[in-house]
């Protein structure tokens, strides 16, 4: 998941589309981000290299919709609806996320298990793929 | 020390006589007397024997010289010789000799330039121009110069003599030739010039004469530098071992010869290194002998078959794999030992601790305004420390031996220091300080540093300069220091420039938004 500024970055990923679940006024999804280019990366627990300024996965709420989607703790957030959030500040991801118009949200995540999953399937099957979940998830290769 | 209970009947054991080597190298005459009271002293000495016998006989070499015996018999006999004339006649005379030159050179020097000026008016006062303004002038500055070269000299030649070292000191005898030519050109110069053709310009001689002085305070000048200044910033570091129990010291030196940076180390060595205590070596030299004494050797070839050499090697070789193979529980039994040591020193200074301080609450200083006591109540200092004394004596007694240190301090000794603390308001602590930690020579009575003659063996000649690497020896009587030296490195140092204004810092900030 570490990448050379100025380098194209490649990653397996996944795509999450998660539902906003409306809850008095406001439309929440049921997780927490952290990280952003104006933030401190070392702090991360959650990332391999400690200078990602990446968004990140804090936190999912149990029984959130985030959680019925499939999004787990630690999940890097590689695209929110087409937008980029892998160089954006913590306060550019939050809207983005957030916006009023929009009740659904899909999700570009990346995280390590992934990588790992398709190392495997490619060395014992090239034609063997993991099953679907419920949740409609596809493993791509993106290149941003 | 190994008692002779300790074997069993048909034993045999090889000690090695380690220390008479050591003995040998300090003095040519004391080595043969020694040597000899060992060897007859101690029964068969199996190495020097023929006898085809020797495997079944019992022979004990006692190559004890950690006995406090030997050693006194060996400093009576250095002090006997001190005494008698033998080897100090050579340097006493040579001192001797050197000094009465250096007096003559000095006054040579002094009354040089006061014959300048008194000759002219000795040989031909009527040829002679009176002195004027501004001659007289320079009378008095030479009179002044000649005031202030005496004080100099006195100030820096005239001290007392800190050693005998082994060479010349070479500054000096370049300085004492260097003034002597100087002095011999301007009489040559006077006499030929002045004295032989009758100047009649009396101020030129007065300035010939001011000149000379002038010139004198300047290798006075050279002089100071060569023999104070140079050494003074230091260049070399300098690592002092004593051979005996290891204790090291670094001290830093200028550029000095090696005999002069021998006796810089020698002072130190007084100040800072703890007393030399024979009688905490004497457990690594039994265990020692214990390793060596579980062994046999047998000659299976019989004697004078192979030359002597290899038969002593093959024996060697054949004891160090023994001794290599066997399991030796030895240091199991050091480890307890030495805690157990531990223990017994702790509790004995818990219990000396606790009598001194009771012991120096029994008296306190007399006020002034008491009421005058019975002459028989009031005491000085001695008495005082003579009636508190035997309170503690027994405890301190057994610290000593414990620590085995009973023979550095006499009674007397002892005595006299809790007078001195008595007089000087000490607190029982401070007292205590100088018996609880082995402290630097000079502390100790005049017996134990008194009469100490240093050899110094160095492979490099004595006078020549300290240098990177160079190793010497110092060697008394009971032990030897080792000294190596280093120069210290070069220092390359830069500036970094940081601008007051630069010290600026952030928040790290790490928040975590729910969406």
């Amino acid at each position: 998941m570490s990448f050379v500024p100025g380098q194209p970055v490649t990653a397996v990923v996944q795509r999450v589309e998660i539902q906003k679940l409306c809850q008095g006024e406001n439309l929440i999804l049921g997780f927490s981000i952290g990280g952003g280019i104006d933030q401190d990366p070392g702090q991360n627990p959650f990332s391999e290299d400690k200078s990602d300024k990446g968004i990140y996965v804090t936190r999912i709420t149990p029984g959130g919709p985030a959680e019925s989607a499939g999004l787990k703790m630690g999940d890097k957030i590689m695209q929110v609806n087409g937008w980029d959030m892998t160089m954006v500040t913590h306060d550019q991801a939050r809207k983005k996320l957030t916006k009023k118009r929009e009740d659904v949200v899909r999700l570009l995540i990346t995280r390590k298990s992934l990588e790992e999953a398709v190392k495997h399937s490619k060395g014992s099957h090239p034609s063997h793929l993991p099953a679907q979940t419920n949740a409609r998830t596809t493993k791509d290769r993106v290149v941003l | 020390m190994l008692s002779p209970m300790v074997m069993e009947e048909g034993d045999e054991v090889l000690q090695v006589l380690e220390v008479g080597e050591a003995v040998e190298e300090v003095k040519e005459v004391i080595i043969s007397t020694i040597e000899e009271e060992i060897r007859r002293s101690s029964p068969l000495n199996s190495k020097t024997s023929q006898d085809d016998n020797w495997g079944e006989t019992t022979t004990a070499i006692t190559g004890t010289s950690e006995h406090s015996l030997s050693q006194e018999d060996i400093v009576r006999i250095t002090k006997d010789l001190e005494d008698s004339v033998g080897l100090d006649c050579r340097r006493y005379v040579a001192r001797y000799v050197a000094r009465s030159i250096a007096v003559i050179l000095g006054l040579l020097v002094f009354f040089t330039p006061l014959a300048f000026l008194v000759l002219p008016h000795i040989l031909w006062p009527e040829k002679l121009q009176s002195c004027e303004t501004a001659c007289e002038g320079l009378l008095i500055s030479v009179a002044f110069k000649l005031l202030i070269l005496l004080l100099a000299v006195w100030a820096l030649f005239f001290r007392p003599a800190r050693a005998g070292l082994p060479r010349a000191f070479v500054f000096r005898i370049l300085l004492a030739v260097l003034v002597l030519l100087f002095v011999i050109s301007y009489w040559l110069f006077y006499s030929v010039r002045i004295l032989d053709s009758q100047d009649m310009n009396y101020q030129g001689i007065v300035q010939y004469a001011v000149s000379l002085v002038d010139a004198l305070l300047f290798i006075h000048y050279l002089a100071v530098v060569l023999l104070e200044l140079r050494q003074l910033q230091p260049c070399f570091s300098v690592c002092v071992t004593r051979a005996t129990d290891g204790e090291t010291r670094h001290y830093n030196l200028g550029q000095l010869s090696i005999q002069r940076a021998a006796l810089a180390i020698i002072e130190r060595y007084y100040c800072d290194f703890p007393i030399h205590n024979p009688a905490l070596l004497s457990a690594s030299k039994s265990r020692a002998a214990k390793h060596l004494a579980g062994l046999k050797v047998y000659n299976v070839d019989g004697p004078g078959n192979n030359a002597s050499a290899g038969m002593a090697q093959s024996q060697s070789r054949a004891m160090i794999a023994a001794a290599a193979r066997r399991r030796d529980t030895s240091h199991n039994e050091l480890y307890y030992e030495e805690a157990e040591h531990e223990r017994r020193v702790r509790k004995r200074r818990a219990r000396l601790v606790v009598a001194v301080e009771e012991a120096f609450t029994h008296i306190k200083r007399m006020q002034e305004e008491e009421p005058k006591k019975a002459p028989g109540d009031v005491m000085d200092p001695r008495e005082a420390a003579q009636a508190i004394f035997p309170s503690m004596a027994r405890a301190l007694q057994k610290y000593l031996r414990t620590t085995k240190q009973q023979h550095c301090h006499s009674m007397e000794s002892i005595q006299q220091h809790l007078a001195f603390c008595i007089t000087n308001n000490l607190t029982p602590k401070a007292f205590l300080e100088s018996y609880l930690s082995p402290g630097p020579t000079l502390q100790y009575g005049k017996d134990h540093w008194l009469g100490r003659r240093w050899t110094l063996i160095s492979e490099a000649s004595v006078t020549s300069g300290l240098k990177d690497g160079s190793i010497f020896l110092l060697k008394c009587v009971d032990f030897s220091l080792v000294v190596t030296s280093k120069k210290i490195p070069y220092v390359q140092m830069s500036e970094e420039y940081i601008d007051p204004k630069s010290h600026k810092f952030v928040l790290r900030l790490q928040s975590e938004t729910s969406v």
